[in-house]
């Protein structure tokens, strides 16, 4: 603590942190924009049917939207419990 | 005036449209419009700057022409006035004409037909288009971005400017009329302002690269942060009119950069004291 700390802390510039942090904002702000407006919908609606049949979280569902030049790719990612399939 | 030259037959029009955008506020819009405007116009091309900032108009101040304003652009949307009326011819620069903002109107007047409709007047006389847009995302910043063929965004070394400035770039690509119609983007253009070369060095504010890093634009032009341009809108001047200062230089730089001359960058490396400088300070960085 103390001294060294202080030191070590202060070699990072203001700038650089600023750079970094906007880096990683400006990223995720730009992938959501390009994101269709329907996706967290979609996603909400995904998640009930699946809990229909399966008991997951709220967060066990993730939806990645990819765009390039000549195609659009949904992935959806769902994390399944270990002991899913008991209750069935 | 021939119609046989690049960009101007696309669109059957003689007019580029320019708009001066930032999202944020008080980076340095209008001062930039003013000083863009002017240096098109003393350059020889005939020039209309025209503020979107219904009922906080500042342009005509930062013109230095509040007094002659007797018509706005409200009127001209509305029928109550001609261009003709309506356009104020600055003093110092008969190419350069301002359309004022309306001070007292409702930001609903302005619609999405009737600026394009002025524009598209406009066009028929002027070479250039300045439009001045207001802070935010609302109507008068939306439509000020709706037509432009160009885009500068002002922005500041400052994170909250620079992540403005990027939302700003996604609706430029999205909401305009270029994009609606599937046409050429808008050219989108980097104006980096209020710059401090000294606090880039201590590490205290970011670098033009970094900011480019973080946008990915085509750099314009940094405009270093100087007294002159309070000393200029104090007086109604636009900065670009004082040749002794920097950010003047800097705008004079962006203007002929902008038409196509290869101007080196200046003013973003911390000045270098010699024994010269140091005993006569130079009156660049004086001013």
């Amino acid at each position: 603590m103390g001294l060294l700390d202080y030191f070590r802390t202060s070699q990072q510039s203001s700038a650089s942190l600023a750079k970094e942090r906007l880096q990683i904002l400006v990223a995720h702000e730009r992938t959501s924009r390009n994101q269709p407006s329907y996706l967290p919908r979609l996603q909400q609606e995904i998640l009930a049917v699946i809990q229909k049949y399966v008991e997951v979280e709220d967060n066990a569902i993730s939806i990645n939207y990819e765009q390039d030049d000549n195609q659009e790719m949904l992935e959806l990612n769902i994390t399944l419990p270990e002991n899913h399939t008991k209750n069935h | 005036m021939s119609s046989g030259n690049h960009h101007f037959v696309e669109d059957k029009k003689l007019a580029r449209i320019i708009v001066v955008t930032s999202g944020k506020g008080g980076v340095g819009k209008t001062t930039t419009s003013a000083a863009i405007a002017m240096g098109l116009a003393k350059k020889g091309h005939k020039t209309a700057v025209i503020d979107f900032d219904v009922g906080l108009r500042n342009l005509d101040l930062i013109m230095g022409c509040e007094r002659r304003v007797v018509y706005d652009f409200i009127n001209v949307i509305n029928g109550e006035a001609s261009l003709r009326q309506a356009l104020i011819k600055d003093k110092r620069c008969n190419k350069l004409f301002i359309l004022p903002a309306s001070q007292t109107r409702d930001k609903e007047a302005l619609t999405q037909e009737g600026v394009g409709k002025v524009l598209k007047d406009l066009s028929k006389e002027f070479k250039y288009i300045v439009c001045d847009s207001p802070a935010g995302i609302e109507r008068g910043a939306h439509l000020a971005m709706y037509f432009a063929d160009d885009a500068f965004v002002v922005t500041n070394p400052e994170v909250a400017s620079v992540r403005d400035s990027d939302r700003m770039l996604g609706i430029l690509a999205s909401k305009s009329r270029r994009a609606e119609n599937n046409k050429e983007p808008i050219k989108e253009y980097l104006l980096l302002t209020r710059y401090s070369p000294k606090r880039v060095e201590s590490g205290e504010m970011l670098s033009v690269e970094d900011v480019q890093d973080i946008l990915s634009l085509d750099l314009l032009g940094v405009i270093p942060d100087s007294k002159s341009v309070l000393n200029a809108s104090n007086s109604g001047t636009p900065v670009i009119l004082n040749k002794e200062s920097s950010a003047g230089q800097a705008y004079s730089d962006v203007v002929s950069r902008y038409l196509g001359e290869d101007k080196p960058h200046r003013f973003i490396n911390k000045e270098k004291k010699g024994l010269f400088n140091k005993i006569f300070r130079t009156k660049q960085w004086a001013y």
